[in-house]
């Protein structure tokens, strides 16, 4: 059977037995609205997925008795126990439907005119205490004559007494209703029967009444199969409520699993306990036994935490269908996309949010998009869109329904809330936009102007509110007149299974959600992070950016008689990022991470903002979950951070974010050194007794090769024991090794050479980490190491009054690494690219350049058809260009020129690539 | 604040805990030497000495959570609550285990005695002179043999808004 199908029928079956009872109780009590309201929603519920699943027919009838049930909601009508029989009569009609529909995978031919007919003549007011001019239709089965007796007239107390007597079993307690307002004594006669199936129409294929026991063992296996098979209903008659749906599938309490889980925690627990004793002993005759339990319990333990979780795609399951149809019925097209649906949630929200979104979805495609012909009008695509998208933020799920509609209709809200009495005109004038939004969440508001049978009776978003309330989750409302309006619907993680860091502090231990922690830094005096004061409050140096800290002991007022020694020399920092807000909390140890299910904690601590819940740990002991959030608005500025974040980055050229990873070290005298990173390939420790001389130069095996070592104080002598680091450079099969004195840290910036070096083998110097630092000139030790790995070092900056903006592209990381320092250094502003169509990217992009300097051997589109490319009518065609190759013969030349390239350089002579650029570049003034 | 005859009284403050027949049973316990009691059917566990966490920011009665059996339960110093002075280290105390709104919570107490069945002749109310502290947790007196037992009204007790307030 079709999977929403049978969950159809489900959930179905249970808001009808739901039914039954409020309905009952609604005429022991006609003026309670709750329960009015709640019956309500459930049968809006039943006609609502009726409709999506296309079964005219219970739509029909459920439509109906909607009807009438909103006049009473409106006052319109009173109470009478006609009419709740009426509906009751309506809903076994939708329960024999149900019963045939679960045979047959489809609905009964025929209608229920004569009942549907009663029910609007009901709904209009003229069935009032007038006896009925027609009977229902056929006599029911001898388990309903009360109720058919009660509905066709008033009956005296007498009479249904008499009936109810007369009538065995269970079945009777409807009748009762007749005098309810009259006789409170009928209280008695509550709860009603489950089963009285009166027929209402001829060509139903009866379905047998409860109770189970009257059948015949074997049929509800039988119908599962047939039902599958579809057409063949032979045993349809057989085929009663219980059937196929519920052979397959059970539904188990919430509760039932969470104890469940309980339960499994502690065999857990035991079974951890068990295995440390077992350690603790060497030879076991326990061994064997204990091993198989904890394989059990390990899968028992991931079993039952299946049955809990569950991706947030099955209750989006049915929305793909719903749209269609929907879109089917109110001639709109629509497109919905679903991301995320991989999102797990804790099953029992998935439960609560899954009608929720249901509605939303559907008020954004009845009210939210236009039709195509008002689309193209307002300039839109003729297709609407409708956005589901999930996602963990901040330790909550975060669900956000949009759509590119007309948005939410502010004037319209305005006047149904005046037309409501919810608000007067002047209270309405002093609310913003985001206030009258608000309204549309209260019970009984819809701006839809016509009632259609998909959305628009005021049922809805007020539902969308209560069961996301219930969760404790929030849901906010963004709307832009004709762009369209944003649902986003914000759960705790209050029910989730988080990864948590494990922390302590002054002796207690807390947990950290793992979702937002950034890193962790170890401060002591001996290591290279130490804890610095402004004024007493405590800051940490984290690659040149100043990060706020907060000690966890002063937030929670830990005391801190023994533990202060402590944290004297060594300090954790869990540094925490809570939106754009980055900062550190100090504690003073930090063990593993570990897998948590997140438990509220009691009500009377829940003002305690630091705390978002509490859970147990493998050992079995109590834990508090830190808030970052809470931590964070505890503690600062949420805008501080990130200000200051940015600034220690700025640099003189004009474009940013062009950071570059640069590994800092140091060698011989004066200033920590850097070299950017990828010129790098590996770190390697050398044994220095592994160190050999040849041809003049220290050299080691390295990987099957001899590599040449070069320090880069010339005057440096190995050492002749212990271990040497050094930092690997290749490019193809050639490596040579630069000795370094240590390696101190790989850090993130752009690098900007502010002083060109008049040292050989020093580019410059640059603020790196807050520190003067000397960045090498990799390519000088290069042709230390080989002679021909280039041309000649040296480095003559060519000065320019304005930066040159030079767009590099090479394939190579090596290249590009090394050119744009070199580069930067001689004055240009250097973007550089991988490969040709990264270029031609950035041209269609609108980038300007002043030079374009490019390798020639690139995969994909080489250099030659990259400059025929630029030169043929793209914007760039009037830019200069330098070909940049390793082959530089006289052919090659040539063939540049004709490509369109203004000079040809080979690759390892710098001093000529800067020449010819600054060659090039005034020649091209010049003409220009 | 009527003079009226008592045990109405308490039949209107906790109707379903008292029986036609006048007799409630109540678990006893003993908090720096006086006697108290809670009605049998609040109580959910009796517990020795356990291993608690302390919450940091937390009402000082709050004297930390603690794992029963996989539930949380958060531990309430009676003795603070009652504006009595902590317990000394060395005593290792007992704690009873009662449900208020699904929750668990675990009163410490300095021990627990058995559980009696008094009828509500012996029933009084709290004195007008009873510490203000006391006449908000407790519901009334009982009248015993050479003692007297407190019935503590547990949703007061765990009541601490009312504390904050004042």
């Amino acid at each position: 059977m079709d999977d929403l199908l049978s969950e159809f029928l489900t959930e179905t079956n249970e808001n009808l037995s739901v039914l039954d009872v409020e309905l009952v109780r609604l005429e022991q009590n006609p003026n309670n609205p709750e329960l009015l309201s709640n019956i309500f929603r459930l049968v809006h519920t039943i006609k609502g997925t009726c409709g999506f699943l296309g079964l005219p027919r219970l739509e029909k009838v459920a439509h109906a008795s909607e009807n009438v049930l909103g006049k009473f909601r409106d006052g319109e009508l009173t109470i009478t126990p006609e009419a709740v029989s009426l509906i009751l009569q309506a809903l076994d009609t939708i329960k024999s439907l149900l019963a045939v529909l679960e045979a047959t995978e489809a609905e009964p031919p025929g209608d229920d005119l004569p009942l549907i007919e009663r029910l609007n003549l009901c709904a209009e007011g003229k069935l009032g205490g007038a006896p009925v001019a027609e009977p229902p239709p056929p006599p029911p089965p001898p388990t309903a004559p009360a109720v058919a007796a009660a509905e066709e007239r008033p009956a005296t107390l007498d009479e249904l007494e008499a009936l109810w007597n007369s009538t065995p079993g269970p079945a009777a307690a409807p009748a009762a209703p007749a005098p309810a307002p009259a006789a409170p004594a009928s209280t008695a006669l509550a709860p009603r029967a489950p089963e009285p199936t009166p027929e209402p129409s001829h060509d139903l294929v009866v379905s047998e009444p409860e109770p189970a026991a009257a059948k015949p063992p074997a049929p509800a296996p039988a119908a599962a199969s047939t039902g599958g098979g579809g057409a063949n209903d032979g045993n349809a008659e057989n085929a009663t409520k219980e059937s196929a749906v519920a052979a397959q599938t059970i539904r188990v309490n919430v509760d039932l699993l969470e104890n469940l889980m309980t339960m499994v925690s502690e065999l857990v627990l035991t079974r951890n306990q068990l295995l440390q004793i077992l350690r603790s002993q060497k030879e076991s005759e326990f061994a064997a036994p204990l091993q198989r339990l904890n394989h059990v319990t390990s899968e028992l333990q991931e079993g039952v935490m299946k049955t809990r979780m569950q991706p947030i795609g099955n209750a989006w399951a049915k929305l793909p269908r719903l749209v269609r149809d929907l879109a089917h019925e109110l001639n709109k097209k629509i497109d919905l996309q679903m991301l995320g649906a991989d999102t797990e949630l804790d099953r029992q929200v998935l439960e609560l949010i899954k009608d929720p979104l249901t509605h939303m979805v559907r008020n954004s495609a009845d009210h939210g998009l236009e039709i195509p012909a008002d689309r193209v009008k307002a300039g839109k695509t003729e297709t609407g869109r409708i956005t589901l998208n999930a996602y963990h933020e901040g330790g909550h799920i975060i669900i956000e329904i949009q759509d590119d509609g007309k948005g939410l209709a502010i004037d319209k809200i305005k006047q149904k809330a005046i037309q409501n009495g919810m608000a007067s005109e002047i209270e309405l004038a002093s609310m913003t936009d985001q206030q009258i939004i608000q309204f549309i969440m209260k019970p009984g508001f819809s701006t839809a102007a016509k009632v259609t049978n998909v959305s628009g009776r005021g049922v809805g978003m007020d539902v969308v509110k209560t069961n996301i309330e219930k969760i404790g989750g929030t849901i906010e409302i963004k709307s832009v007149q004709g762009k369209g309006s944003t649902f986003v619907i914000k759960i705790p993680l209050t029910l989730a299974i988080v990864s948590a860091l494990i922390v302590e502090c002054a002796a207690e231990r807390f947990a950290i959600p793992q979702i937002s922690v950034v890193e962790l830094v170890r401060a002591a005096a001996d290591s290279e992070h130490t804890i610095e004061r402004l004024k007493g409050t405590p800051v940490l140096r984290l690659r040149n950016r100043l990060l706020p800290l907060v000690s966890l002991q002063q937030l929670l007022k830990l005391d801190d008689n023994e533990a202060s020694k402590k944290a004297e020399d060594e300090t954790f920092i869990v540094v925490t990022q809570v939106g754009t807000y980055t900062f550190g909390i100090m504690v003073d140890r930090v063990f593993d991470t570990e897998e948590i299910v997140v438990k509220p904690v009691a009500p009377i601590l829940r003002h305690i903002e630091m705390f978002s819940g509490n859970t147990i740990l493998g050992d079995g002991s109590v834990i508090m979950i830190l808030d970052p959030n809470g931590i964070a608005s505890a503690t600062g500025e949420m805008a501080v951070g990130d200000v200051a974040g940015k600034e220690t980055t700025a640099v003189q050229t004009q474009r940013q974010e062009d950071k570059m990873a640069l590994l800092l070290f140091r060698a011989g005298e004066g200033a920590p050194k850097a070299v950017p990173l990828s010129l790098v390939a590996r770190l390697e420790d050398v044994d220095v007794t592994s160190v050999e001389m040849s041809n003049g130069l220290p050299m080691v095996q390295y990987r099957g090769k001899l590599m040449p070592l070069v320090p880069i104080d010339p005057n440096f002598m190995l050492g002749t024991e212990g271990r040497q680091p050094v930092l690997v450079f290749a490019d193809g099969d050639r490596s040579m090794g630069l000795i370094v004195d240590e390696i101190v840290d790989i850090v993130e910036e752009k690098l900007n050479v502010q002083l060109a070096a008049d040292r050989p083998g020093l580019m410059g110097s640059a603020i790196i980490a807050g520190k003067a630092t000397e960045v090498i000139d990799a390519g000088f030790f290069l042709t230390q190491a080989y002679k021909d790995w280039f041309g000649s070092g040296g480095n003559d900056g060519y000065e320019e009054e304005k930066l040159q903006r030079v767009l590099l592209v090479d394939d190579s990381p090596f290249f590009r690494n090394l050119l744009t320092p070199l580069l930067s250094v001689a004055g240009y502003d250097v973007t550089a690219v991988e490969n040709a169509n990264d270029a031609l990217a950035l041209c269609e992009a609108g980038e300007d350049f002043d030079v374009i300097v490019s390798d020639i051997e690139m995969p994909g589109m080489s250099g030659f058809d990259f400059a025929e490319t630029v030169r043929h009518g793209s914007r760039w065609q009037r830019v200069p260009m330098v070909a940049l190759s390793s082959h530089a013969s006289p052919r090659d030349l040539d063939r540049g020129r004709i490509a369109g390239f203004n000079d040809y350089v080979a690759k390892f002579d710098r001093d000529a690539l800067l020449f010819a650029l600054q060659q090039t570049l005034t020649e091209h003034k010049g003409a220009a | 604040m009527s003079n009226a005859k008592l045990p109405s009284t308490v039949r209107k403050s906790k109707g379903d805990d008292l029986v036609a027949t006048g007799n409630q049973d109540y678990v006893t316990m003993t908090i720096a030497d006086q006697l108290f009691g809670i009605p049998v059917l609040q109580v959910q566990d009796v517990l020795g000495h356990q291993r608690i966490t302390r919450i940091p920011l937390a009402p000082p009665e709050v004297a930390g959570s603690l794992n029963l059996r996989g539930r949380i339960v958060t531990a309430i110093d009676v003795r603070l609550r009652l504006g009595l002075p902590g317990r000394t280290k060395d005593k290792a105390g007992m704690s009873i285990v009662v449900d208020l709104r699904g929750e668990l919570y675990s009163l410490m107490v300095d021990s627990v005695g058995e559980v009696l069945s008094l009828t509500n002749e012996d029933f009084e109310r709290n004195p007008a002179t009873l510490d203000p502290r006391w006449r908000e947790v407790s519901t009334g007196i009982y009248r015993l043999n050479g003692q007297l037992m407190v019935v503590l009204d547990v949703p007061r007790l765990l009541n601490f808004t009312t504390v904050e307030t004042a």
